[in-house]
């Protein structure tokens, strides 16, 4: 039965193999309830190498070691990025084993993990639940059902408060680490593999039923920094290779160069300035690429002039937020994942960036997450609708191609919530009248900022004065997508079928909307 | 000539006539004026589809605020002719004309303009032209080719051309254009137009570009040509006037509306006279700071 949500959207109220499922209701609006999840207590394993105790020298001993059979979830970190070489290594040795109908559940999905395209096809992994995912293995999953329930898209804060609700149990976690002792301790700041912070992985050490660190670089003991205590992980296992430190560092984690972005920029800047949230003590979110970090860069030109200065950074870090660290600009860095080298490099060596857990960072249920402390957060969007409603899902084409992230999670609680886009790409209108999939609701975005004008929500009447007083004109974002519509016309709605592919789960556990196949 | 007397050209983005996407961003950098390029950004075998998408541009987008000129093959090309009558009845606010040597190469343009408007219905006059001056032979016509034409409102340095024409190279320094920047500049300003300064090539060095803007806008220049989006904002702070200069001016403006009003024949601000050189000057400095984002961001410098 499919049910009408708060943002207007029709999703089920159940859905074989997940159970019932509650419609979104608000921001805040759905209470919690239960307890937090409890893994299972043990025997832990003898100390020592091979069968029957804690350090094991392959893969294969590990996963039989942990009891894993045909039906449970296995979970992974993505703080690899797309130089992961554990999922599609564990998946493909599951396989081999004759392990079938498993739930994949890891932190995120990135292009290097189309080599999982066969293992779905062939029954080894029958459900996903996961933050994003993209290239290959993204359109086969929006083109064909290959799965028994529709992807689960949770954003980083969902994830953890699934976890800790148990509503997400993960039967084996197998965890990758730069850097481990044999007795479990382990980081991701050492090691020829590294990669930073491991915030998304604690969460799963944490509550898995059963943990495996798996690491390419075994240090004598204590492994320090411990991100991952001994005292959460079952078995270690040594392979070559854990992770490429070149796929590592994807994405776009340099200021950009292109005019439009940072015209893009230099407009967000201003209203950063009018809103009155650029204050001595200010903390901020810059995520990465197009124009959020040219308006660091921006921020720290105006800091360095007028000797003000920020409190802490949160989310992830990029080698720019960490030398504005390094400078004094900012006080500390809350770290749940590290974009470049340069930030893996500053959280080594930096007493005062440090890694935070997923749930620290963005879990609605935590009793203290970051995302609500965080001033000033810089979201992007592929679509936004005139709602305000913001997409960063799917693409032009409905097809999934990016994740949920912290978009929603950071979105509910920070102060000034300003989305940055280009208002045309390539040839598609980035305001319409209601985006394909909603992943953050409009009530909690203050302003659209792009290149050809800035919108601010009309729920939020004191900013747009604040913007006008300051000398910034905006518009309604009926005016902006009418500007984009003249350059583009109307694009035709797109051809779905109304078999679903993906539900999208708000922070809070509740459904905020779907995804339908493409036709 | 009343057409746009008062228009800022601080900055003149140069854009490729055959690339779509650049002609469509091109106006959110709001520069005060807009090139369309189809001289020597196209390829000879590229210029009939530019000067079709041009034509299709001119029709079709709004560039909002910006003066929108279309740069044109040069007189003596095969494409100039067929440049004009296509661009004429989609209306342009000016035909920037590449490499003028004399007077001759203004009237030819201005004539066949006249032509080309007749035909569209449209008044003589209505598209405007710039004059590209970019050879030793063209800047020693200068001051006659200013003069060559009601049309001409402005009138542009070409620095690299000319480097070529009397034989030498460009410098930072840029001695060598010292002389023929002076007599464009004087050209220009004493026939009542706008001169406006070479372009820049070295894109990614701003300090650089703005010390050669604040060079030309010493010599008297009105404006710079740009070849990047990043200049335009840069140029347009040079050319900004000081909070000094803007305070002085608003003095000088409602000390001389004051007197107006009184019907004083003679007005002195802080013990210094002032006649109509002076308040046109403040005048000027207070509509170039209006024309800026906003005034605050002058008193703000």
């Amino acid at each position: 039965m499919m049910v009408t949500n708060k943002v207007g959207r029709s999703v089920p109220s159940f859905i074989e193999n997940l159970g019932e499922l509650k419609p979104y209701a608000g921001v805040f609006a759905t209470p919690p309830t239960g307890a937090h999840y409890a893994p299972p207590i043990r025997r832990h394993l003898g100390i020592g190498m091979g069968a029957g105790k804690k350090f094991l020298a392959s893969l294969r001993e590990a996963i039989l070691a942990s009891g894993l059979k045909s039906g449970m979830t296995i979970s992974f970190h993505h703080h690899f990025r797309n130089g992961d070489m554990l999922v599609n290594m564990v998946v493909d040795e599951i396989a081999a084993l004759g392990i079938k109908d498993l739930t994949l559940a890891p932190s995120s999905l990135q292009n290097i993990h189309q080599a999982l395209i066969p293992h779905i096809r062939s029954g080894v992994i029958t459900a996903i639940t996961t933050s994003g995912l993209r290239g290959e293995l993204a359109e086969v999953l929006t083109r064909e059902s290959l799965l028994k329930s529709p992807v689960v898209i949770r954003s980083h804060g969902g994830r953890a408060r699934a976890i800790e609700a148990g509503e997400l149990k993960i039967d084996v976690a197998f965890l990758g680490a730069s850097s481990a002792d044999v007795y479990g301790n382990m980081n991701g700041i050492h090691g020829p593999a590294a990669c930073g912070s491991l915030g998304y992985a604690m969460v799963d050490a944490q509550y898995a039923d059963f943990v495996v660190g798996i690491t390419d670089n075994i240090v004598p003991y204590p492994a320090l920094p411990i991100s991952i205590p001994q005292t959460q992980v079952d078995l270690v296992v040594k392979v070559d290779k854990v992770g490429d430190p070149k796929g590592i560092m994807t994405g776009a984690t340099r200021i950009t160069r292109d005019p439009l972005e940072l015209h893009i920029a230099a407009q967000a800047m201003r209203v950063i300035e009018a809103s009155g949230y650029f204050r001595e003590g200010f903390s901020f979110q810059a995520g990465t690429g197009g124009a959020s970090l040219a308006v660091a860069k921006l921020l720290k030109e105006s800091m360095a002039e007028t000797g003000l200065r920020g409190g802490f950074c949160t989310g992830g870090s990029t080698g720019y937020i960490c030398e504005m660290l390094q400078e004094g600009y900012f006080s500390a860095i809350l770290d749940t994942q590290c974009f470049d080298l340069a930030a893996v490099e500053s959280l080594r060596t930096n007493p005062r960036h440090v890694e935070m857990s997923a749930s620290y960072y963005a879990n609605i249920h935590a009793k203290a997450c970051t995302a609500h402390i965080t001033d000033i957060m810089m979201l992007a969007a592929t679509e936004i609708d005139t709602a305000f409603n913001v997409n960063v899902l799917t693409g032009s084409d409905g097809i999934m191609m990016g994740a949920s992230g912290g978009h929603s999670d950071t979105a509910a609680g920070t102060k000034l919530r300003l989305v940055t886009a280009p208002l045309i790409r390539g040839r598609f209108p980035i305001v319409v009248d209601s985006v394909h999939t909603v992943i953050t609701p409009g009530e909690c975005i203050d302003v659209l900022v792009t290149e050809r004008g800035i919108a601010v929500n009309p729920a939020q009447k004191t900013l747009k004065e604040q913007l006008n007083d300051f000398g910034i004109e905006t518009v309604s974002i009926e005016e902006l997508q009418w500007r984009a519509e003249k350059l583009t016309g109307k694009p035709e709605p797109l051809a779905q079928s109304e078999e679903l592919v993906a539900l999208v789960e708000y922070r809070d556990g509740t459904l905020i909307d779907v995804v339908r196949r493409i036709l | 000539m009343t057409y746009m007397s008062n228009r800022l050209r601080r900055s003149m983005l140069f854009v490729p006539g055959n690339n779509p996407a650049l002609i469509i961003d091109a106006p959110v950098f709001t520069p005060d004026s807009i090139i369309l390029d189809l001289e020597d950004a196209v390829a000879v075998d590229q210029k009939d589809a530019a000067r079709e998408l041009v034509v299709s541009a001119l029709k079709t987008l709004d560039f909002g605020v910006c003066e929108v000129c279309v740069r044109i093959n040069g007189r003596h090309t095969p494409f100039f002719a067929a440049d004009v009558s296509a661009l004429v009845p989609v209306k342009p606010h000016a035909l920037r004309l590449a490499m003028v040597e004399s007077a001759e190469d203004v009237a030819c343009l201005d004539e066949l303009l006249g032509r080309c408007e007749a035909d569209a219905g449209l008044p003589v006059g209505t598209v405007k032209i710039m004059a590209s001056i970019e050879t030793a032979k063209g800047v020693m016509n200068a001051s006659t080719i200013a003069l060559s034409s009601p049309r001409l409102v402005a009138m542009s340095f070409g620095a690299e051309d000319f480097t070529n024409s009397i034989q030498s190279e460009r410098t930072p320094g840029g001695h060598e254009l010292l002389y023929a920047r002076t007599a464009v500049v004087l050209a220009a300003r004493a026939a009542g137009i706008d001169p406006i300064d070479t372009v820049f090539t070295l894109v990614e060095d701003d300090a650089a570009f703005k010390a050669d803007v604040r060079a030309a806008k010493q010599l008297g220049f009105a404006g710079k040509s740009c070849v990047h989006p990043r200049q335009i904002a840069l140029a347009h702070e040079v050319f900004l006037p000081t909070p000094e200069e803007l305070s002085k001016a608003e003095r000088v403006l409602a000390a001389y509306t004051e007197a107006l009003e009184r019907g004083a024949g003679v007005v002195a601000v802080e013990g210094r006279m002032v006649d109509g050189p002076i308040v046109a000057r403040a005048q000027r400095v207070v509509d170039i700071a209006n024309a800026s984002k906003s005034l605050r961001e002058v008193r703000a410098r």
